[in-house]
């Protein structure tokens, strides 16, 4: 993941780089992942994205983004 | 039940059973589900972790527990300051849409006992953002007021440290929460079987809130409906009011007439 080409963009998703085309909307992060929009929640560098915003919002090189969902707990 | 008991109100919300159960330590989500079903539960704990990214065909929770069926109760298990844990419920609270969540700042590794100022202090921001706080606690009376007076919709404190299996270790400071508290009073960890909801019950427990008692039993779908039976026997002790103890015997039978 070190040498990635000029072209590319890295962002840290759930704590691993992973490399992009160019800055995305969160709606099409989540596509490129195949993550469905619905039963998540996404948090951008600390900040919560409302499911309202996923179109508009953008993410950029070296953001940090945290995808989560609930499994099981006590 | 003979008697019509009142149902459980929690932050306005209406319970018919008083077991909440937890999600996690289950062979599958399918044993899960069947263990909730089992237990009569109306709410579950769920956790808020990261997507795995690799495995996007891994079951998810949703698909065999209905969030439609079952109130979603997220959980901050694993957070150890007040911080990680408001962080987790504003992702839940995004995630889920809903604000009824349950609080809990650990404070140690090893017996998993709750970091109380830090307890204090996220359940104050949690309030101010508009979340209900239903939370986990340590047995003290004076903190488990402190909690209520600031806001908590339920006071959960512990009844020996989570996972352990150990009962109600101190049902004199239970009594005393329940005694002084004008929310709802759940025992919240410790539980190991089915005695020891009954007696939280008939302490005059709201509720009781376990996990492990039921994932970690060999037969976990018996010991779900073992749990729904012992809460509500408890629940039917406490209100039918037990007898006083006596130091010595009183037959049952009369004693006029004998031959």
């Amino acid at each position: 993941m070190n040498d990635k080409p000029a072209d590319t963009i890295e962002i840290i998703v759930n704590g691993e780089a992973q490399l992009f085309e160019a800055s995305l909307s969160v709606a099409a992060l989540l596509a490129k992942l195949g993550l469905p929009a619905k039963k998540i929640a996404v948090e951008h560098n600390l900040e919560i994205v409302p499911k309202s915003a996923y179109g508009a919002h953008m993410v950029d090189a070296g953001d940090r983004i945290e995808i989560v969902h609930f499994i099981g707990g006590g | 039940m003979g008697l019509k008991d009142e149902k459980l109100v929690i932050a306005g919300r209406e319970f018919s059973s008083r077991l909440i159960v937890g999600t996690g330590k289950y062979k599958d989500y399918a044993e899960n589900a069947a263990a909730a079903e089992a237990a009569g539960a109306e709410i579950v704990t769920v956790a808020v972790r990261r997507v795995n990214l690799t495995d996007k065909d891994e079951p998810m929770l949703v698909d065999y527990i209905d969030p439609k069926k079952f109130t979603y109760l997220p959980n901050t298990a694993g957070c150890f300051t007040g911080e990680d844990a408001v962080r987790t419920l504003r992702l839940a609270r995004e995630a889920g849409d809903w604000t009824l969540v349950k609080l809990e700042v650990l404070g140690d590794e090893k017996t998993l006992y709750p970091n109380m100022p830090e307890t204090l202090r996220a359940a104050e921001l949690l309030i101010k953002e508009g979340f209900e706080v239903m939370v986990y606690c340590s047995d003290d009376p004076i903190l488990a007021k402190q909690l209520e007076d600031i806001g908590c919709c339920a006071i959960m404190p512990l009844a020996a440290p989570i996972g352990s299996g150990l009962g109600i270790q101190n049902p004199v400071n239970i009594r005393l929460i329940i005694e002084q508290a004008n929310v709802p009073v759940l025992v919240d960890a410790g539980v190991g079987t089915a005695s020891d909801a009954a007696i939280a019950m008939e302490l005059g427990c709201d509720g009781v809130l376990m996990n492990t008692a039921i994932a970690e039993a060999k037969n976990p779908i018996l010991m779900a409906e073992a749990m729904k039976n012992a809460v509500i026997a408890g629940r039917q002790a406490y209100l039918a009011g037990r007898m006083q103890k006596r130091l010595y015997a009183d037959p049952s039978s009369p004693i006029g007439g004998l031959i």
